[in-house]
């Protein structure tokens, strides 16, 4: 049976592997009964987050497999040239955790909102960029990342499960949450915002709009098969993200449609260009427009644009070439 | 390495001494324990003095002389900064800051495996601006790293100006006090003062449960008097000419005019 937290995940890999280090930048929220069982190989190195990624960096060079831990923004932001110089050029297995990222900094304002954090790390070669939907999958994809070897970055996120997963979690791989239609949407979505996102599924679909659901948990490496599949069976696509436009889901799949040459509109629902209002979670998603009603209203604003649109789209349909420019927006 | 596209040579030739003194008597690691765990660990922290390090390195046959010539060439991988696909250079560095954060995760490891290894930074003293450089002395000093030595190059000299007139880092040795490390001062040129302030590290820290630091007087561009000590020697792109002169220089002839354009400030 898997472990039922985060802590006991991460203690029960501890104890199978002894290479495997704890660590922290006075963050110690999910692994705060580890230290006196892992003991020394519990570091916390106060609030020094370019030291700790350093020091992670060190420890890998010797053969360990660091799993950091500090708040999303100071993590990534923060020690952002540590990430990208020490464990990014030198491509070593170090696993960075990064605490209450997107929505989940709720009432802590923006200096502690990390809606860059998939940009900035998928910005650097070689780095994975882990989304977990709910503590399950989070617990499920930990062994995944340390055999993997590879520099990892996590966006923490141990939420109850919302959905029943069905696809065993595996590095590179979205799930395919809800099937939907040939002809209709596809939403598209990682980290807690799943939950939103089924919600938002079955407005659509009382409303006669068929939608499937995509769990992009994989941000880095992207499941492009699974991309051009939605992009080809749907009639719109939708990425929903607590980040902002810019790096995120929206461009990975903007990114992986364009490179293939199957085109498909694609709707950012994101924060755009813009910090959240700072409040608790709920709250947060009912202002921001990110609960399963609201997104699905957007979504339904969308079809309805795209309905004024599809006369010109069949009119640009027989000029060649013209067909490809009204798809994605 | 000074020619053909240059490189620092000032900040080179102000710790050529201390690297020479540490790998010849210091260091326990050649270039047949290059992967050995238990060897010592040296990290070149402010990384654009590499030439004295690759130097070093050809000399005692960690990587062969006639790969020096290979400088900047795209057939090799020896450029202005160290690369750590280089025989004998631990980590890459050339951003100021990173390598005693880095070191630490070594220490530490060394210590959690009941290691006798003792690691050793190397760093600039302009590179003693950046604020994660204090910031790692907070920890090393917290974990009590004691297996940990860091040497200060103390040329004096940042990339363009004197420290002193920039940001003043003076009193150093204080400094290190206050953070938690045991600090001494030596005359980085002289073998006997080395011996003196490094010999004992390594088999030991100077304080049990406290790293330990070292505050070497370094001259930028020592041993040629025509580049010591100048702010505008930093880098330097010689002529064959004058690479032929400063040779002569070193070995006691009479300084000449250095008339290349070559030497460039960045």
């Amino acid at each position: 049976m898997s472990p039922a937290t985060y802590e006991a995940a991460l203690l029960e890999l501890a104890e199978a592997r002894p290479e495997v280090v704890v660590m922290t930048a006075e963050n110690r929220a999910a692994i705060r009964n580890l230290p006196p069982l892992l003991g020394a190989r519990f570091v916390d190195v106060g609030i020094c987050e370019q030291t700790m990624i350093g020091a992670a960096a060190g420890l890998a060079l010797r053969g360990r497999t660091p799993v950091v831990h500090a708040l999303a923004t100071f993590l990534v932001m923060r020690a952002f040239e540590f990430i990208r110089t020490d464990v990014g050029i030198a491509n070593l297995p170090v696993t960075l955790v990064g605490a209450v990222p997107g929505f989940l900094s709720d009432g802590n304002g923006p200096t502690h909102q990390a809606l860059e954090d998939v940009a900035l790390m998928r910005g650097i070669p070689h780095m994975q960029v882990i989304c977990p939907a709910d503590g399950e999958e989070l617990i499920a994809a930990l062994p995944a990342i340390l055999d993997s070897r590879a520099p990892t970055y996590v966006r923490f996120n141990a939420m109850p499960a919302a959905v029943t997963h069905t696809a065993p979690f595996e590095i590179g791989r979205a799930e395919l949450v809800a099937p939907g239609a040939e002809g209709g949407v596809t939403l598209l979505t990682y980290g807690f915002l799943l939950r939103e996102v089924m919600a938002a599924r079955q407005v659509l679909e009382e409303c006669g709009v068929p939608a499937a659901v995509l769990n992009m948990r994989s941000l880095k490496p992207i499941d492009e098969a699974a991309v051009l599949q939605a992009a080809r069976r749907s009639r719109l696509l939708v990425a929903v993200e607590d980040h902002f436009q810019t790096g995120g889901l929206y461009s990975i799949v903007a990114e992986t449609m364009v490179r293939h040459g199957v085109l498909c509109r694609l709707q950012s629902i994101s924060l755009g260009e813009r910090w959240f209002k700072p409040a608790l979670l709920a709250d947060v998603l009912a202002h921001e427009g990110f609960t399963g009603p609201a997104i699905a209203g957007k979504v339904l604003a969308e079809i309805s644009e795209m309905g004024a649109l599809s006369v010109l789209d069949e009119t640009l349909v027989d000029i060649p070439g013209g067909g490809s420019h009204l798809a994605g927006r | 390495m000074a020619t053909g596209g240059g490189c620092f040579i000032g900040a080179s030739l102000s710790c050529a001494d201390l690297l020479v003194y540490l790998y010849t008597r210091v260091l326990r690691v050649s270039p047949a324990t290059l992967a050995d765990p238990g060897r010592d660990y040296l990290f070149l922290s402010k990384g654009h003095d590499v030439p004295a390090l690759y130097g070093t390195l050809a000399e005692l046959g960690y990587i062969p002389r006639e790969r020096l010539a290979q400088h900047l060439r795209t057939t090799d991988s020896i450029y202005w900064h160290p690369n750590r696909a280089v025989p004998g250079v631990e980590f890459h560095s050339g951003s100021l800051g990173h390598l005693l954060s880095v070191a630490i995760g070594v220490a530490l490891d060394i210590r959690l495996r009941g290691g006798a290894n003792r690691v050793w930074v190397i760093l600039g003293d302009g590179e003693l601006d950046e604020g994660s450089v204090w910031e790692a002395c907070l920890v090393a000093s917290a974990l009590r790293l004691d297996n940990l030595a860091a040497i200060v190059d103390r040329n004096e000299f940042q990339a363009n100006v004197r420290t002193e007139e920039l940001v003043p880092l003076e009193p150093i040795p204080a400094k290190f006090e206050a953070f938690g490390w045991s600090c001494r001062t030596a005359d980085g040129h002289s073998f006997a003062d080395l011996e003196a302030a490094l010999g004992p590290l390594s088999e030991a820290p100077y304080v049990a449960g406290k790293p330990s630091v070292v505050v070497a007087r370094t001259v930028r561009g020592k041993g040629l008097p025509s580049i010591e000590a100048r702010a505008d020697r930093w880098f330097a792109n010689f002529t064959a000419e004058e690479i032929a002169g400063l040779l002569e220089e070193l070995h006691g002839g009479e300084s000449r005019a250095l008339t290349s354009e070559g030497l460039v400030v960045r």
